[in-house]
């Protein structure tokens, strides 16, 4: 695991120590190590099954872990009953209380903690008011849409000011219009009442939209945490590189590694893959090379010269293919294209004109190009 | 195949004839003879004539029957409410209860159901009486402890033949009534709210009284007439563990009908029954209207 983000370190709210969860001989969390920092919106983000809502209720105390601490605020929160803790959750199906009014769904806290009633009046309308609902206290929660269910979860969490806001999966229940519309205003919400926010969900585009940073877990264990845009363009792993995005990979052996510049060879694309930056991997060693799809150029082959890229020898990082499939998608058209091997590659171009998406056809013979600085270099 | 019964009238009469049949001959039928009977009187040894006559139901209505009404009352409200006691937790248990251990606790609790009532009955009495097993383990606890020699010997409870056996019983009988529809009503019931409640800093018991309680309500409510009406009608455990004074309604009834023979005050006090049963039913109905109406407004 690298941490890629600089160190501008704020406090750090949340601690994950060598934390695991085994329920029987499954192992759903596998020695975790995390610092969550204050007022920052995390996502903790992988496919389904792979320990991230375990981590989620471990941190509101639903499950105890069985080995490792969890620090909330520097204190030992690992056996600490979830009443007991600075720390709130919105439910994935927003558990609503659907025998109470909207106003005492948010105000059901406040009473349990024996707020007197005038402030939990103010309290409450102040929290509806933070999440648009002002004049919705006496509906039932039968009368809502799921979007205003949401928001009352979100209040009800809200109005105890937790040190901590849990969300799992909270847009998952949505339509994909009000997704869109809400993964905005989350990110908003969370700005304005600076709380941290630590979101569980599976869906990259989500986290990616939402989180200052971002930690992808695969089968219990921590593969990488960054910034949505290191984890797109660094990833550490195949694992990583395959699940935020798409990504064309390729198997290889690093035949140059120079403090300046590296070259890997791989048999599947018949030039070498040169790149701007040295590697630290054994010689002859087994890499895999990762290339996103928007980062090929397209050249014509009929007629055309092999183009040369700038930043790279004569003859590195183009390699001669042929489109065989086209999705046009509007803003952008995808391209398979085959290479001489027969392995496919997967190249997205933007069209930039009204023509562009016209420039090549089905069953082109094309030249695929990159820049050195394009591929990452995974060693694992 | 034709889906809509409206247009398939003879497939539809045919399946449903046979039951409707059944019901009919077998159960209002017999109903409607009780209901005649109820407004009759004796005539000769063996021949009841119909006169219209309101004078049975008069008679039931005597504070000697009426009494007894009272106390069937009481004590199936006090059974159902021992049951709700009892119920409630053992439910909440059950709901809570690993998912490979429900299957044999509900087992557990359906396994009175297979067998008799009557022997259920018997083997309650071999529990309770003089030289019962309550009664022989309390012996052996008396004497384990040196009681006799400081108090004398262990004077038996009298635990058969009164009012706490009939109470006993029918809990012993009721209970599983009870358990079975807040079970099912505790399993319907959204985990993530309870999770919710604690979240928000409530403790379990709080989260039972305002989060699981009102939501399984329903449950409650069902489990409370299911509960109340067979007990309220119960005439072979007062019969056998009561005293002379522990009689239900049932046990009178039973007498008009048999010992004394007098079919039309029996049909009275049997028809007063099922009208109490009825009432208890409209009352359930207009609580439940009034509650979801409260919960729309």
């Amino acid at each position: 695991m690298t941490e890629t983000t600089p160190a501008t370190e704020p406090r750090t709210i949340i601690s994950f120590r060598n934390v695991s969860k085994r329920f029987g001989r499954v192992t759903a969390v596998d020695d975790v190590n995390l610092d969550i920092r204050e007022g920052e919106f995390f996502a903790l983000l992988g496919p389904s099954g792979c320990g991230k809502t375990t981590l989620l209720r471990m941190l509101a105390g639903f499950e105890v872990p069985t080995e490792g601490q969890i620090l909330i605020d520097g204190h030992d929160m690992s056996h600490v009953p979830p009443n007991k803790r600075p720390i709130n959750m919105v439910f994935q199906s927003y558990a609503v209380f659907p025998h109470m009014t909207v106003a005492d769904n948010v105000g059901y806290g406040l009473r349990i903690d024996g707020v007197p009633a005038a402030e939990r009046r103010a309290r409450v309308e102040e929290a509806l008011a933070l999440v648009k609902l002002e004049g919705f206290g006496e509906r039932m929660p039968d009368q809502l849409s799921g979007g205003q269910r949401q928001r009352v979860a979100l209040a009800r969490a809200l109005v105890k000011r937790p040190k901590v806001l849990l969300l799992d999966e909270p847009l998952s229940a949505l339509d994909a219009k009000l997704r869109e519309a809400m993964r905005f205003e989350l990110a908003q919400l969370q700005e304005k009442v600076g709380i941290t926010f630590i979101m569980v969900t599976h869906d990259q585009d989500e986290a990616l939209a939402m989180a200052c940073r971002c930690a992808v877990m695969n089968r219990g264990m921590l593969q990488q945490v960054a910034t949505p845009s290191d984890l797109y363009e660094f990833p550490n792993s195949r694992f990583v590189a395959g699940f935020i995005g798409s990504v064309n990979m390729f198997e290889g052996r690093l035949s140059v590694d120079e403090p300046g510049h590296a070259v890997v060879t791989v048999p599947e694309v018949n030039c070498p893959i040169y790149l701007d930056h040295g590697v630290t991997g054994a010689l002859d060693s087994q890499v895999w090379v990762a290339i996103r799809p928007e980062k090929i150029e397209l050249a014509k082959r009929n007629g055309g010269p092999m183009p040369k890229m700038e930043d790279a020898p004569e003859g590195a990082n183009v390699t001669p293919g042929v489109i065989t499939h086209i999705s046009y998608l509007g803003s952008e058209s995808v391209y398979e294209v085959r290479l001489e091997s027969g392995r496919t590659v997967r190249v997205i171009r933007p069209n930039l004109t009204r023509w562009d998406q016209e420039d090549f056809g089905w069953d082109e013979p094309v030249w695929l190009a990159w820049h050195a600085c394009s591929p990452a270099v995974l060693l694992s | 195949m034709e889906q809509s019964w409206n247009r398939a009238k003879q497939a539809f009469a045919a399946i449903a004839i046979p039951p409707m049949a059944w019901l009919v001959l077998f159960f209002l039928a017999p109903l409607a003879l009780v209901w005649l009977f109820s407004f009759g009187q004796n005539d000769g040894l063996k021949d009841i004539a119909i006169t219209g006559t309101f004078a049975n139901y008069a008679r039931a209505l005597e504070p000697l029957y009426l009494q007894i009404f009272g106390k069937s009352l009481w004590v199936a409200a006090l059974t159902t409410l021992f049951c709700l006691v009892l119920g409630f937790p053992v439910a909440l248990a059950i709901t809570f209860a690993p998912e490979k251990w429900r299957g044999w606790l509900l087992l557990l609790i359906m396994l009175p159901f297979w067998t008799n009532l009557l022997v259920r009955t018997y083997a309650l009495i071999a529990v309770l009486r003089t030289n019962g097993y309550v009664n022989a383990t309390v012996e052996w606890f008396w004497q384990l402890g040196g009681l006799d020699q400081l108090l004398g010997p262990y004077q038996p409870m009298e635990l058969l033949y009164n009012n706490f056996a009939v109470i006993f019983g029918l809990i012993y009988v009721h209970l599983p009534f009870m358990v079975l529809p807040l079970y099912a009503a505790l399993d319907r019931l959204d985990r993530s709210l309870i999770e919710a409640s604690l979240d928000l800093g409530a403790g379990h018991l709080q989260t039972i009284l305002k989060v699981v309680v009102p939501l399984a309500m329903p449950g409650i409510v069902s489990g409370i007439i299911i509960t109340f009406i067979p007990a309220l009608g119960a005439y072979l455990t007062p019969d056998l563990l009561g005293g002379p004074d522990s009689q239900m309604i049932a046990n009178v009834i039973e007498r008009q009908f048999k010992r004394a023979n007098d079919w039309p005050f029996g049909a009275a006090l049997s028809f007063l029954l099922m009208y109490l049963t009825f009432i208890a039913i409209a009352i359930q109905a207009v609580v439940a209207r009034h509650r979801r109406e409260n919960a729309r407004s």
